[in-house]
């Protein structure tokens, strides 16, 4: 492969679809090849269908397509021993890893009265844990490579600002900046670097769902896409609902390049001036 | 409505003109010749003379026609014009001039910027003058300049103002440097917000030290070692590093230019509001 990440293995969790996939794909259309995490199954507390193993097995044919390789591996971020067989198998299958991009998570609303307190630990134990979990199981790999480049997925919403009947969300969020900031510190003098990127809405199957547009219309007796345009595009600067996962992978992309060798430590809003306002 | 329907490209296809201040030197320079790259017309302005009050060396115009040189040798198309970003009206028609040559402009670097190394107690009303006047009211000249012709184009655009890391962490010896510096923090959230319908883009890039003339010379080793007579650059490359998690002591030109470029792309379409620090983890250090 040419590009410049070519030569490069970048391990990509959540990705059988939506950012994950957009991010890992970007990743492999500038050279890298990938390694793909996902649960490829339904959470106990949230209103949107999981990913499924086709999902996965749709990636890896995108990624392939492009001329990377693509190692698939079907695991739970919250299971840190299936995570780090996954993460040192496969990577040693590929050679290394250089690039680790912890983008699983997911995504609720409720208030804190109606909230269960089940909803809540999955919500830390997937989005926060989990990615600890992620970097606990990579980062000993970059730092035998004594490189690498890691992006968190926050949040435009939860990790920079903070809306009403996401205290959990929010709370996940706003916790992987403090990870990403103190890892950022711990990790530079061994040529790591760690950043976050803060997409607002994206147009994946975790936002334009029938619970967000409920959620977002409850005037309406069967909301549908068109019916929450009006209230998404409220939120930004810039006059859309939602943005890309293509947009938010450019910004991966750009952050664990060279280009971006002496970037560590930031938050990188890609939130159509949401949180700027 | 499928997703795709929807027109929700805020970028040019083709055609992108950029107007970069301070552009005879230093970061300016690299921005000019890095979005040359990117197929971009620049127009090179700069002041392109010594400065009361600023003690280190500004550019000349052989510099302003060395950077010309450097964007057409790239491949590009450049013109230099020497102005200064406190007269209002050179910069307008400075904007005239680059928009008969090119066409609309739709990429903004209000890049020109001084810094004095003084402490609060040494700062004196023309010094504060003089900070407050290039590096803010500079900046919104040059906005203030461009931006008629950018919403009239209608084409949307891309706005990237220099800042620093002085704008967002406490560091001695430059206060109306990082007064400067953090007001632009609010006038590009504030043109963030308020651009937004016209599809222009705000954003700070927000540099820590960078490999120019404004940091390495004789009087800011002396700033940084006072305890020294006549300090040298290895006596002050330890401590530049040593604020800086990632152990360099400071980057380089390109690495801000690779920033801007990626900001002013529309790979950074919906990248609006954003302070991107360049700082090698200065700020959370």
């Amino acid at each position: 492969m040419t590009g410049e990440l070519a030569g490069r293995v970048a391990l990509v969790t959540g990705a059988a679809r939506g950012q994950g996939r957009a991010i890992a794909v970007t990743l492999a259309r500038r050279g890298a090849d990938i390694i793909g995490v996902d649960l490829c199954d339904d959470l106990a507390s949230t209103d949107y269908r999981g990913a499924t193993a086709a999902d996965l097995e749709q990636t890896a044919s995108e990624v392939e397509a492009i001329g990377s390789t693509f190692t698939a591996r079907v695991a739970d971020v919250r299971d840190l021993a299936a995570l780090e067989a996954a993460v040192v198998e496969s990577a040693a299958a590929s050679g290394g890893l250089d690039i680790v991009v912890a983008n699983a998570g997911i995504a609720g609303g409720a208030p804190l009265a109606a909230m269960p307190a089940t909803s809540w630990s999955e919500m830390i134990d997937v989005n926060l844990t989990g990615t600890w979990n992620t970097l606990k199981a990579s980062v000993p790999l970059l730092l035998e490579r004594g490189r690498g480049s890691v992006v968190i997925t926050s949040s435009a919403n939860g990790g920079l600002k903070a809306p009403p009947n996401l205290a959990h969300y929010a709370s996940s969020k706003h916790g992987l900046v403090g990870l990403m900031r103190s890892l950022a510190n711990e990790l530079g003098p061994a040529g790591l670097r760690v950043n976050c990127v803060h997409p607002t809405a994206v147009a994946t199957d975790m936002l334009l769902n029938d619970a967000t547009y409920r959620l977002f219309r409850p005037d309406l007796a069967d909301p549908g896409l068109d019916d929450v345009v009006a209230q998404f595009s409220a939120f930004h600067s810039l006059d859309v609902p939602w943005i890309e996962p293509a947009d938010v992978a450019a910004a991966v992309a750009f952050l664990v390049s060279d280009r971006a060798r002496f970037i560590t430590g930031i938050s990188l809003p890609v939130d159509a001036g949401l949180s700027a306002r | 409505m499928a997703m795709g329907d929807r027109d929700v490209d805020v970028s040019v296809e083709g055609g992108h003109v950029a107007l970069v201040t301070g552009a005879a030197g230093g970061q300016g320079r690299a921005h000019c010749v890095r979005l040359a790259q990117d197929g971009i017309a620049v127009i090179a302005v700069d002041r392109c003379a010594d400065l009361d009050r600023i003690p280190y060396e500004q550019p000349n115009r052989d510099d302003l026609h060395e950077t010309v040189a450097l964007v057409e040798a790239a491949g590009g198309h450049g013109i230099g014009i020497v102005t200064d970003v406190r007269d209002l009206a050179g910069l307008g028609d400075a904007v005239r001039a680059g928009v008969q040559t090119f066409g609309p402009i739709d990429v903004v670097c209000a890049n020109a910027g001084v810094i004095q190394l003084l402490p609060a107690t040494e700062i004196d009303p023309v010094d504060w003058a003089t900070v407050i006047d290039i590096n803010l009211t500079g900046t919104w000249n040059t906005i203030s300049a461009t931006l008629p012709t950018m919403i009239d184009a209608g084409r949307g655009g891309s706005i990237v103002i220099t800042t620093s890391v002085a704008a967002l962490k406490g560091t001695p010896g430059m206060a109306h440097y990082a007064a400067s510096k953090a007001a632009m923090v609010g006038l590009a959230r504030t043109l963030a917000a308020e651009l937004g319908p016209h599809r222009i883009c705000v954003n700070c890039v927000a540099p820590t030290m960078v490999n120019t003339k404004m940091l390495l010379w004789d009087g800011a080793y002396q700033a940084f070692r006072p305890d020294l007579d006549a300090p040298s650059l290895d006596d002050v490359i330890d401590i530049f590093a040593s604020g800086h998690p990632l152990g360099v002591p400071w980057v380089e030109p390109i690495d801000v230019a690779e920033v801007v470029a990626w900001l002013v792309s529309n790979e950074a379409r919906y990248v609006t509001g954003a302070v991107v620090p360049v700082d090698a983890g200065a700020l959370i250090a």
